[in-house]
């Protein structure tokens, strides 16, 4: 049968990821007025990776797909991280 | 299970696979921009501080909880539909819209803010400031102008979808557009989780 085998996120469990996520909003934002210097910039990518791979494995409901779908996703991140590392390689020593 | 079962499955595979292919076309039409943000911030690090404090962070922070709730609500209506709760689904995804419409309101003051003390690209006060200054505004206007469109395509699509679950043609055992249409929803998300800190938050 078509989409027998997908799983059914409960209610409960999309207001538990909410929930988590707006608090991680609120640290972000609370984050932002301590003084890290060059790290202020790290710590929000940092806060914002984090939401998004809640995003992705919850709400996207990878966490329940098969095993390629993830490998793929996971790829093409590490593909875009590659991306920004060789821009920034060709920036710095051009 | 006869073969037109079997073929079904598969195809709900494969159109949720094709659905990811090009969400990573998306994921790097804006990972572009996010590059060029990256290198002209390190560029001009001085001119961005100074331009980014122009943006208002609490309009931007009720944008990401605008957007984060309408991420849920989208997730809710699929386990509706799997449910065989129409209705609820239905409810879920216009509260979606309504959610939409608000984040759009919110662009729309923003924006005529912006424009209103002449902070558009090529406007004649833009040509007087540091070229990082410049750089800046017009990266935010291209990369929120980019959000929003797709915050609009996606209000379009799961409008259809709605429309898809009255006729009846999306159900509890067909439902493989309103995965596909949360699965773009959630990442019109994901992109401004990003937005968020590097525009609003980050000076």
């Amino acid at each position: 049968m078509n989409n027998h085998e997908n799983h059914v996120s409960s209610d409960s469990a999309n207001w538990t990821v909410l929930l988590i996520l707006l608090i991680l909003t609120t640290i972000s934002i609370l984050a932002i007025k301590i003084h890290l210097g060059p790290f202020t910039v790290a710590l929000a990518l940092l806060l914002a990776s984090v939401k998004v791979t809640i995003v992705l494995t919850y709400f996207m409901h990878l966490k329940f797909e098969n095993v390629l779908l993830r490998l793929m996703v996971c790829g093409v991140f590490l593909l875009f991280a590659v991306v920004i590392a060789i821009t920034f390689i060709d920036y710095y020593f051009r | 299970m006869s073969t037109t079962e079997h073929s079904e499955l598969i195809d709900s595979d494969t159109g949720k696979l094709g659905m990811w292919l090009f969400l990573f076309t998306e994921l790097f039409l804006f990972g572009g921009l996010f590059i060029v943000y990256a290198v002209m911030r390190s560029k001009y690090a001085h001119d961005f501080h100074h331009a980014a404090l122009e943006l208002n962070a609490f309009v931007g922070a009720t944008n990401t909880v605008v957007l984060l709730v309408s991420s849920m609500t989208v997730a809710m209506s699929l386990t509706a539909i799997q449910q065989k709760r129409a209705g609820k689904a239905m409810g879920l995804l216009f509260l979606t819209l309504i959610l939409a419409g608000v984040f759009m309101v919110n662009k729309y003051f923003e924006w005529g803010h912006k424009i209103g003390l002449h902070l558009y690209p090529g406007s004649d006060v833009m040509k007087t400031l540091p070229h990082g200054e410049i750089m800046f505004f017009g990266l935010y206007f291209m990369m929120t102008g980019l959000h929003a469109l797709h915050v609009i395509i996606g209000g379009i699509l799961l409008t259809i979808v709605i429309m898809r679950i009255k006729s009846g043609k999306i159900n509890s055992e067909h439902y493989l557009l309103q995965e596909n249409g949360a699965l773009y929803w959630h990442l019109v998300d994901l992109i401004w989780i990003f937005l968020f800190p590097l525009l609003y938050l980050i000076t």
